[in-house]
């Protein structure tokens, strides 16, 4: 009985890792390649819900022989739409606060109220949420007693599937090495005649496009609203901190152990206590590893 | 140049004293003197921010935190007093029976009045000296403080038969006997904030002008350095930022008097990262910058959301966004910068 809820709660602690994921490797990549960081990141991911919803609702009004397929364009339309708006959210904002860090964070955080100003404006301030396909309700049951969401298993498949393409587009292609390079050293990548812009803008881009997919994965587990993106913010930023700037294998691990340890903790005590908890233990790691826990040692 | 900047200086700290002392109070009715005093309690935060972030370049997204502090202890001597012998009234809803143990020190007003000055020193320092002896800064701690202040209200929120939960305490009466609530009472507390207020924007300005303050802007521009050469700059950081805790507790403190309320929401991580506006806007290099930029900050807030019911929200953020963006030293800056380029034409 008690392996029963262990196993369910250790599923529950994946559908929130599949979020902490997606966005957490949006910001890493971002906060990895330009120091910058996008207060701005959640209200992507709202973004990327709103467009999932749209899609739905595309779908429900000419469409609906095919509405039970909605999620997989829904999906891509999120991408592109966070991701154009990341590109132009790079050339037209963010670029202007490279060479101060702390001012890029006031500055986005201002630009994301805006965001959420203009979601309730455009949607209206109340919840809305979009259809489950009919083959993803339903729950998997491999033995009696436990009982795993279809849908749950399909974003957490998903997920993996995202973060499989982003490892191949880092580490397997030729954007991929440029994005890496000025990473590592913009100057000289600039020396040998990489356009740093370019590798700016896109990098962005392909950030917010994640934390797009994050707010169509989120669509599926809860409603969307305008402060949705928000509530995943500081979480989000935590990870990262948590598992180390320079390390995407550091954050995709990171955000499992906190995933993990909010959804057990909130089990054992409220979930007030889980997140407290959860803060003090991030920043007691902090204290003994002040570079995340999966750092290497490098000079800066 | 440094007599003139020095003489400048003095002159904007006495016209803000001027203004605040005398002419807006004669100017403006007691509705908006209330609010005066609202923005007057934010000015702390601000003039603690400019110390902290402008001179030693320690972002902390957290001062609700020790806003809170402060705004709590003296919610809570008030609200026991208000509702003696009974428990209040939120307690009651929530049945809770008995005074939790560490309400007891709120029944005496030099123990809520030490809470005030101590608790942020207590919170802020070892925190402070520990985190920055590892060498967390920049953005990792702006994002360790605003996590902070995020569990801060989630755990006053989580506990609402203790704290009054997500609704805060009010209904506040009397302080000490005297009464808090009339607008007379409301007046005097306006003018006891102003006059601290000047009190704190003079010490850090003073402080500013001695050797110290030179450390500081040393270690803000190359910390490494002033670490070589021997100076402990982790305890200097950390000094600051419990220079800053403390004015921010103050600021709470006056805050729950003056508009006899205090709620999660004035604390949390968006309130945090408002108050940095203030000292962003008006200037983080300047305590006079910093104190008109909480007045402008609050003033156009309140105006615009009367106003512009539907759009404030974009106003105030464009507003704010052109500031950090245009205005890298805030309206002082911008003040200087014309002044400067008379001189030189």
């Amino acid at each position: 009985m008690s392996f029963d809820i262990f196993v369910m709660q250790l599923f529950n602690g994946l559908s929130l890792f599949t979020i902490l994921l997606l966005m957490a490797l949006g910001l890493a990549i971002v906060f990895g390649l330009m120091g910058v960081i996008n207060m701005a990141h959640g209200e992507l991911m709202t973004l990327g819900a709103y467009a999932t919803y749209l899609t739905a609702q595309f779908f429900a009004r000419f469409v609906p022989s095919l509405m039970d397929f909605y999620l997989i364009p829904a999906v891509l339309v999120a991408f592109a739409s966070a991701y154009v708006a990341g590109y132009l959210l790079e050339r037209g904002f963010v670029r202007f606060f490279y060479k101060r860090p702390l001012d890029t964070l006031l500055a986005t955080w201002g630009l994301s109220l805006i965001l959420q100003q203009t979601y309730r404006s455009v949607f209206g301030a109340q919840e809305v949420s979009v259809p489950l396909a009919s083959w993803l309700s339903g729950a998997w049951e491999p033995t009696t007693g436990i009982q795993l969401p279809l849908n749950r298993i399909f974003i957490i498949g998903l997920t993996i599937l995202v973060a499989f393409c982003v490892y191949l587009l880092l580490y397997k292609t030729r954007s991929g090495l440029r994005a890496r390079a000025v990473t590592q050293n913009r100057a000289m990548s600039s020396a040998v005649g990489i356009n740093t812009d370019k590798v700016d803008a896109t990098t962005f881009a392909l950030g917010a496009g994640l934390a797009g997919i994050a707010g169509s994965v989120f669509t599926m587990i809860g409603s969307t609203n305008p402060g949705t993106g928000q509530a995943y913010i500081i979480d989000s930023f935590i990870t990262v901190v948590f598992g180390g700037v320079a390390s995407l294998v550091g954050t995709a691990a990171s955000g499992f152990i906190i995933a993990q340890a909010q959804t057990t903790l909130e089990f054992l005590m409220s979930g007030s206590m889980a997140k407290v908890s959860i803060l003090l233990l991030v920043i007691l790691v902090l204290y003994f590893r002040p570079n995340g826990l999966f750092s290497s040692k490098v000079r800066s | 140049m440094n007599a003139s900047k020095f003489n400048s200086e003095y002159i904007a700290h006495a016209a803000i004293a001027l203004l605040l002392l005398v002419v807006l109070p004669m100017l403006v009715d007691p509705f908006w003197l209330g609010n005066l005093g609202k923005y007057v309690a934010f000015a702390f935060v601000a003039v603690g921010l400019v110390l902290a972030w402008g001179y030693c370049g320690i972002l902390s997204l957290g001062q609700g935190i020790f806003f809170g502090i402060g705004g709590y202890a003296m919610a809570m001597f008030l609200k026991l007093e208000a509702s003696a012998p009974n428990l209040p009234d939120f307690m009651e809803w929530s049945s809770v029976e008995v005074l939790p143990t560490w309400w007891e020190p709120s029944k005496y007003f030099a123990v809520t009045l030490l809470e005030i000055f101590l608790l942020p020193i207590i919170i802020a320092f070892p925190f402070g000296y520990a985190i920055f002896r590892k060498r967390v800064s920049g953005v990792y701690f702006a994002i360790v403080t605003i996590a902070l202040a995020m569990t801060m209200t989630v755990l006053i929120i989580g506990q609402q038969g203790d704290t009054g939960g997500a609704n805060g305490i009010t209904d506040f009466k009397t302080l000490l006997g005297m009464d808090v609530i009339s607008p007379e009472a409301r007046r005097n507390i306006y003018f006891l904030e102003v006059v601290l207020l000047i009190a704190v924007a003079a010490f850090s300005a003073m402080l500013l002008h001695t050797r110290f303050g030179k450390i500081l802007i040393a270690i803000r521009d190359r910390e490494d350095r002033v670490r070589f050469s021997g100076y402990d700059t982790a305890m200097v950081k950390a000094f600051v930022f419990t220079l800053a805790a403390i004015m921010s507790s103050m600021g709470g403190a006056l805050f729950t008097l003056q508009v006899g309320l205090v709620s999660p929401t004035l604390i949390g991580a968006v309130a945090s990262v408002e108050m940095v506006i203030f000292a962003a806007l008006g200037g983080r290099l300047s305590v006079p910058g910093a104190i008109v930029g909480a007045l402008v900050v609050g003033f156009t807030k309140s105006w615009l959301s009367e106003q512009f019911p539907q759009t404030w929200l974009f106003l105030l953020c464009l507003m704010f966004i052109a500031s950090v963006g245009l205005l890298p030293n805030g309206i002082a800056g911008g003040i200087q910068r014309i002044f400067s380029s008379k001189e030189q034409a």
